[in-house]
């Protein structure tokens, strides 16, 4: 008896600190491509578990680039090249069209074929087949979104990728690191602990997540492998040990150890355990990020008085202030090969927390966000055009979604607790 | 007059043992770094001690009340101590100093604003501005130690000012219990 109470408690916790992320598209681009994706052909007798076709819709949709047809506006269905009349997609203002059918190939493989339609020239542009299991059908999907995406826009999708965040109830006593799809779905948790989880961090081959654990005796820095599950203790020296950051080759990691006395910027190279102190200053030093090189490092210092974003060279030690503009400018992340900063931003005292983004070749500051409050952990999509967020939204903590020039912007409400920290992935494929 | 004096003396001292059994330090700030209950940091104090009567001049050892106080607040950015709190902080400095034995761990909390990890340091600053502070009073730096929980021990969880001015703070915690000798 004393059991099945245990395990309706265990239930019950892990239900709580779950999150079910869901998307709340709040503002498209003017400008959106019409497009219309049917729905796929499917012959079977029992209906698919996972209708790809919503997938992709709600893929391009959120991107904010397009405009979706809902199925039932469509004047008809086709599933082949033959049944599509260009004339009645064009009366209905369509400027691609998709269509595509799914088959049984064997026991528990199906294969999936579609074709990408210009309306106006009336030709295809692009057809994919892709096979696989129902348990790769949202995968599946991804890709054909991926492809479509590129194809219309000349920008490489990111619908395949995940993101990691960190739920937690309400009272704050149960703290769940998860990875979940681009756009939510298969929510998985990683690590779940009494105590604090911030700062997740991606190596750049998307198989190992460096976070910050807070325990009862400070911050420790862990990195784990996720396909074993396995943690590994990086740094536990006296004081800070915070803020981790993958180098490019992912051999190394830049960190904020304060056993000196106070925060600074430091790198460990994960196999040797050699140790570099990067920064020396007694102001506060922290949320270092990797320049593409390797060889510099953006980071935020209280050095001026208010936190302001710097770069610093980790071969010669020469830093340069980055931010000039605003009161606090700070967790800054590099998007598009590093020719935008995107961070947390207050324009004077007093004045609300956004995500601002800033052109470091022409050094102007856009600020990005402001239907959400508190905005923080600003992570930029690996295609460089979307910028992950959390934010205080109706009293709760959400992830929210803005692209790098502000035009587009979505809400991940969940459905309990609190999401933050979010850690958009790289590329898997 | 020997006999009332004694008898002030005996009252007295009833008075501080009253203080002291309600100035049992065991407290939350305990309790907040061990939400698990997991370590025992604190020890209860005996309060079924004997009465001291003391005839003459010679000074009673009491508690100063002021070591109930163990949370300092901040104002908003801030790491400076406000001079409210320098009384406190100095009952606290006067007591490590008797009290070789008694050791303390400073906790550095901000509120939600600002970025996490900018916060675990601008925590990690307030710990460390309150150590400093009695350092200077003259004790000894090995009875203390700080760690910052940034902002995600709030001890108030709201986004309003007045949760906000809650949450930035600096709580003493004692590892030993204070005891009243």
């Amino acid at each position: 008896m004393m059991r099945v109470y245990f395990w309706l408690c265990l239930m019950l916790l892990s239900v709580s600190a779950r999150a079910e992320l869901t998307i709340e598209i709040t503002q498209g681009i003017a400008s959106s491509i019409p497009i219309s994706v049917v729905p796929m052909k499917w012959s079977g007798a029992k209906a698919l578990p996972v209708n790809l076709g919503d997938i992709v819709r709600s893929d391009l949709e959120r991107s904010g680039h397009f405009s979706v047809l809902k199925p039932d506006d469509m004047l008809s269905h086709p599933s082949q090249e033959e049944d599509v009349y260009f004339r009645d997609w064009r009366l209905l203002k369509q400027e691609y069209v998709v269509i595509g059918e799914v088959k049984l190939t064997s026991a528990d493989k199906y294969q999936f074929r579609y074709q990408l339609f210009d309306v106006f020239n009336e030709r295809e542009i692009l057809t994919q087949t892709l096979t696989g299991k129902v348990s790769q059908f949202r995968d599946i999907a991804h890709r054909v979104s991926d492809a479509i995406y590129e194809q219309l826009t000349g920008i490489r999708g990111a619908f395949s990728t995940k993101i990691a965040y960190v739920t937690t109830n309400s009272l704050r006593t149960r703290f769940n690191l998860a990875i979940a799809d681009s756009d939510g779905a298969r929510e998985k948790v990683v690590m779940s602990s009494k105590y604090s989880i911030f700062s997740p961090a991606w190596s750049p081959d998307g198989k190992r997540l460096a976070y910050v654990l807070l325990e009862d005796t400070g911050s420790k820095v862990y990195v784990q492998d996720l396909s074993t599950g396995k943690k590994q203790l990086v740094s536990a020296n006296k004081g800070i040990n915070s803020a981790p950051a993958f180098s490019p080759d992912g051999n190394k990691l830049a960190l904020v150890l304060s056993k000196d006395g106070n925060p600074e910027i430091y790198v460990v190279d994960l196999a040797t355990r050699h140790w570099l102190r990067v920064t020396n200053h007694y102001a506060i030093d922290t949320e270092p990020n990797w320049m593409p090189d390797g060889k510099h490092i953006i980071f935020t210092s209280g050095r001026a008085g208010k936190p302001q974003i710097y770069r610093v060279n980790i071969e010669s030690g020469y830093i340069e202030r980055l931010t000039f503009e605003g009161n606090y400018n700070a967790r800054a992340r590099l998007a598009q090969d590093g020719r935008f900063l995107v961070m947390v931003h207050q324009s004077a005292k007093g004045e609300p927390f956004h995500i601002a983004s800033m052109d470091l070749t022409r050094g102007l500051l856009q600020i990005l966000t402001s239907d959400t409050f508190l905005d923080e952990s600003p992570s930029v999509s690996p295609n460089g055009v979307m910028v992950m967020y959390a934010a205080k939204y109706n009293k709760r903590s959400i992830l929210a979604a803005v692209s790098v020039d502000g035009d587009v912007k979505f809400l991940v409400p969940s459905k309990s607790g609190d999401v933050r920290e979010p850690a958009w992935g790289p590329y898997l494929n | 007059m020997q006999l009332n004096k004694l008898f002030a003396v005996s009252v007295l001292s009833l008075a501080i043992m009253g203080c002291e059994s309600t100035s049992t330090i065991s407290d939350e700030s305990a309790l907040a770094t061990n939400p698990e209950g997991q370590e025992d940091q604190t020890q209860a104090v005996d309060s079924e001690g004997s009465i001291d009567v003391v005839t003459g001049t010679q000074d009673v050892q009491t508690f100063d009340p002021l070591l109930d106080s163990k949370v300092i607040y901040f104002g908003y950015d801030r790491t400076e101590i406000s001079p409210e709190y320098k009384k406190v902080l100095n009952a606290h400095a006067k007591y490590l100093m008797a009290n070789p034995q008694a050791s303390i761990v400073f906790e550095g909390h901000c509120d939600e604003r600002g970025t996490v990890e900018y916060n675990l340091a601008l925590g990690e600053r307030r710990a460390n501005s309150v150590k400093s502070y009695l350092i200077v009073q003259g004790v000894n730096p090995s009875q203390l130690d700080s760690v910052s929980f940034g902002e995600e021990r709030p001890e108030i969880i709201g986004s309003q000012e007045t949760d906000w001015s809650k949450n930035r703070r600096a709580v003493i915690n004692y590892k030993t219990a204070v005891a009243n000798n």
